[in-house]
């Protein structure tokens, strides 16, 4: 082991930047982070070993104690419940004889859930020792058993098992016409770096992970700050449930997205790029570096980049499950090595971001678009769309319709439009933008998508009138909470508060106090939340609560208090202890019991 | 002409760099905190400092004071807010005043007074935590931390060490300490550390110190936190340590 880690940390030059990318190394060859080896990477990397515990306890890809030699991990997204996931969980875990969350006792095999792996149109979906397995069902899951059983190495199991589709129904301005590759940096040399920046500045573009900040200001902002080491970040660490937009561009438009990034590179005056991918998203890892080698070799990535004399290159950082790290602070954090905790603002990425240095951190498809504008000009992006949201967006659809996958739209499309182009009856609604979005109903399907009505980084979860929306806030409470970083005390206290008093409703012990007690929580932990993980938990119980109140109201009970544990229960080690088991050693729960 | 802004209606002169926090102290006018200590690099983790400026709620300890900000400190939603913040931080760990010996001392506990808290409101959360006695002169109860990373911030500023840090995700958070074993024997931390005596709370703790102050003497016993915080950020120059701690050291220094 001594070399094996010697050697990795020789090939990351020693920097404790690289620690994840370290670690991600480590974990995959010994299945855990063994003590020794943060004693040596400690010495190694010139880091306390505290630094490196905590990066190890934060990421939920890494482990201290052994996992299975198979990692198993099924995807616990709200979509992958509606493909019956659960079911597919218990039958994996009898079929391997492993409890969930548990390793087998002879460390073959692990199993576990997972947030959102980004397969939400070709789930129930999981992971393999980080490889991506979609469409799981039964007869997958029989093979996959077989195949832990016989121990045959995961590169040697069918690639049917792995394969990953586009699922692009619906192409616009976008999707329809990739550029030619060298395309936008020729024109951006050719029209000049500054009448570049007019051109996007012009386009209206607007951040595309969900915030819309204005693409071009953020840029010009940036290639003002007196440093002038520069950076230019990539988030593709597309961890909403329900968002998968991003894996398709990455798949198949890649070329473009790192020549929206060298674009940037050559406005800015970056000589260095991130792309910050999802660990879920490792099967496409080696293909976007030989995407990269080949720009390389074509002169678009590295020294004197198309004789222009501009000198960038782009690194491919893989994340290690943490959804926070799509907040650009955090993702920065991040890509320095540390835990993913958002930072305090300001000041600002642009001015202090990566190593403190001015960084732009923009979305994957924010960055296909500038690529699009460099060679088509400003005017051919803001012609489409609304006045205050400019151009098309890029949609990730799952749930009940008949074709989940990819539908790229002109902002201001309505709801309706949509559920009718991807094949959706009876829909009950709509989840927007994720489990920190809005939750609308079927009276407001006429509602379009825009930054001025339902704004979205693109996840679009349609919910058919079989469904309960209670299941739905279940699972996004408990998904905050699991995500929740833990840095400031209304998020890391208020999201498992949240996750509390949600299964105490859901599970029929709430009674009329509770709805007002959650109500007010979720006020508290939006409006004093440190960054958008915490503003943004309590939506789906917020959204809903406004459209539903019948709904939570009818699985109270008719009692105005019932405690939040179980009574009877907590006095069984006193019944033990004083030998006692008459009626006078018992609690009754409600009021209601003791008639 | 000198910059301002004002913080309850209140004129408030600053300094370029001040933080609002900063201002507020420097002007007498106190912000309730735990997690921020002036000499340290703020942290902004605990919350309670949330004021609303120009309409926005922002962490006085890190945010700048910038030119004509209209600050609101001590509105009723505020106080309000502020006290179920410090509710938390009581139902997610294990806090029992009368049976710790930081009690009177504690400042949690003093800002629960302040905030008039008299309950813990939310249903408690019993996590199992550890204590580590493990070191001759220092000890460590897990169930008091409420990872305001004070302790880290001093290893690491004033000890020139790095004994602690806060590791683990979410409701998971939890602090450890620099050692192969774990524990706090096996740091190089010293009792005279700052880092030993920083704690707002009662996880941190100095054996055989706890009850040289009796009970009902302590500082908390008497003053209202305002008026020690910011006696402490005056002109004393003992302002790191509240001044029961620096009582405490003084016997350490003095070997007994």
């Amino acid at each position: 082991m001594r070399q094996f880690i010697q050697g990795i940390a020789e090939n990351s030059h020693y920097q404790a930047t690289h620690l994840l990318q370290i670690l991600r190394q480590i974990q995959s060859r010994y299945h855990y982070i063994p003590k020794a080896a943060i004693e040596q990477l400690s010495g190694l990397l010139n880091i306390p070993r505290t630094q490196i515990i905590s990066v190890v306890e934060f990421y939920s890809f890494f482990h201290l104690a052994p996992r299975g030699q198979y990692e198993l991990l099924i995807s616990d997204s709200i979509t992958d419940h509606m493909l019956g996931k659960k079911s597919l969980l218990d039958y994996l875990a009898k079929k391997l004889d492993v409890a969930v969350g548990e390793v087998r006792e002879d460390g073959v095999v692990s199993l576990d859930n997972t947030s959102c792996t980004g397969m939400c149109d070709q789930g129930p979906a999981g992971l393999v020792n980080g490889h991506a397995l979609t469409r799981l069902d039964r007869s997958g899951i029989d093979k996959i058993a077989e195949l832990i059983n016989q121990q045959k190495p995961v590169d040697e199991w069918p690639v049917e098992l792995f394969q990953v589709d586009d699922n692009i129904y619906k192409s616009g301005l976008l999707l329809n016409q990739q550029i030619e590759q060298g395309a936008a940096l020729r024109s951006a040399f050719k029209r000049g770096i500054k009448e570049t920046l007019k051109e996007i500045d012009y386009s209206g573009l607007r951040g595309r992970g969900g915030a819309g900040f204005k693409t071009a200001i953020k840029w010009q902002f940036c290639s003002e700050e007196q440093q002038t080491e520069r950076y230019v970040v990539c988030n593709a660490d597309e961890g909403e449930p329900g968002t998968f937009k991003d894996r398709v561009l990455l798949n198949s438009y890649a070329h473009q997205v790192f020549e929206g990034m060298t674009v940037c590179a050559a406005i800015i005056g970056a000589k260095q790029g991130f792309l910050y991918l999802r660990g879920e998203y490792l099967h496409l890892y080696d293909k976007l570096q030989s995407i990269l080698d080949q720009r390389r070799q074509n002169g678009l990535l590295g020294i004197n980049i198309l004789g222009a004399g501009l000198d960038f290159d782009i690194e491919i950082c893989l994340g290690a499950g943490a959804y926070i790290c799509g907040e650009e602070s955090a993702l920065i954090e991040s890509l320095e090595g540390k835990a993913g905790i958002p930072r305090n603002r300001p000041p600002y990425p642009v001015t202090q971001g990566y190593l403190g240095k001015p960084t732009v951190v923009n979305n994957v498809e924010t960055f296909l678009a500038a690529a699009g504008i460099a060679v088509n000009g400003g005017d051919w992006f803001a012609s489409i769309g609304t006045e205050k949201s400019k151009g098309t967006k890029i949609l990730s659809i799952s749930g009940d319709c008949v074709r989940p996958g990819i539908y790229e739209y002109p902002f201001g499309v309505t709801v309706q439009t949509i559920l009718n182009d991807c094949g959706a009856d009876d829909v009950l609604g709509v989840q927007i933008g994720g489990p920190s979005g809005t939750f609308i109903s079927n009276q407001e399907f006429d509602r379009k998508l825009a930054f001025e009505d339902l704004a979205t980084g693109g996840s679009f979860i349609i919910f058919n009138s079989s469904r309960n929306i209670l299941d739905m806030v279940h699972n996004f409470a408990h998904f905050f909470a699991h995500e929740s970083c833990g840095f400031c005390t209304p998020c890391r206290v208020g999201t498992a508060l949240l996750k509390k008093q949600i299964d105490k409703i859901v599970d029929g012990h709430g009674s009329a106090g509770d709805i007002v007690a959650l109500e007010e929580l979720c006020q508290l932990v939006k409006s004093y939340s440190h960054c958008g993980l915490g503003q943004t938990a309590a939506n789906p119980i917020l959204t809903t609560l406004e459209r539903y109140p019948d709904l939570y109201q009818s699985r109270l009970k008719e009692i105005s208090f019932e405690p939040g544990f179980d009574l009877d229960g907590a006095l069984e080690t006193a019944r033990r202890m004083a030998n006692r088991d008459d009626a006078g050693a018992h609690l009754a729960q409600t009021e209601n019991e003791h008639e | 002409m000198s910059k301002a802004i004002t913080i309850d209606g209140k004129t408030i002169p600053f300094e370029d760099g001040q933080t609002i926090m900063d201002a507020a102290m420097a002007a007498g006018v106190y912000i309730p905190h735990l997690c921020h200590q002036p000499e340290f690099t703020p942290h902004g983790s605990c919350k309670l400092c949330t004021v609303k400026v120009n309409g926005r709620n922002c962490s006085a300890c890190t945010y700048p004071a910038m030119d004509g900000q209209d600050v609101l400190n001590e509105t009723q939603e505020l106080i309000d807010d502020r006290k179920k913040i410090t509710q938390m931080l009581f139902v997610e760990g294990n806090h029992f005043c009368p049976s710790c010996e930081k009690t009177g001392n504690c400042q949690l506990q003093a800002v629960a007074y302040h905030l008039n808290m008299l309950d813990n409101h939310f249903p408690l959360f019993y996590p199992d935590r550890e204590v580590d006695a493990s070191h001759a002169e220092v000890m460590i109860d897990h169930n008091r931390c409420i990872f305001c990373t004070l302790c880290v911030r001093a290893s690491q500023q004033k000890d020139g060490k790095d004994v602690f840090a806060v590791s683990g995700r979410g409701i998971h958070k939890h602090l450890i300490v620099n050692a192969q074993s774990g524990l706090l024997k096996d740091t190089d931390l010293e009792v005279t550390d700052q880092a030993a005596h920083i704690c707002p709370t009662g996880a941190i703790l100095i054996k055989r110190t706890g009850y040289q102050v009796p009970i009902g003497e302590r500082i908390y016993d008497h003053k209202q936190i305002d008026q020690v915080s910011l006696a402490a950020s005056g002109s004393r120059p003992d302002a790191a340590f509240p001044p029961s701690l620096a009582v405490e050291t003084e016997h350490l220094k003095h070997g007994e």
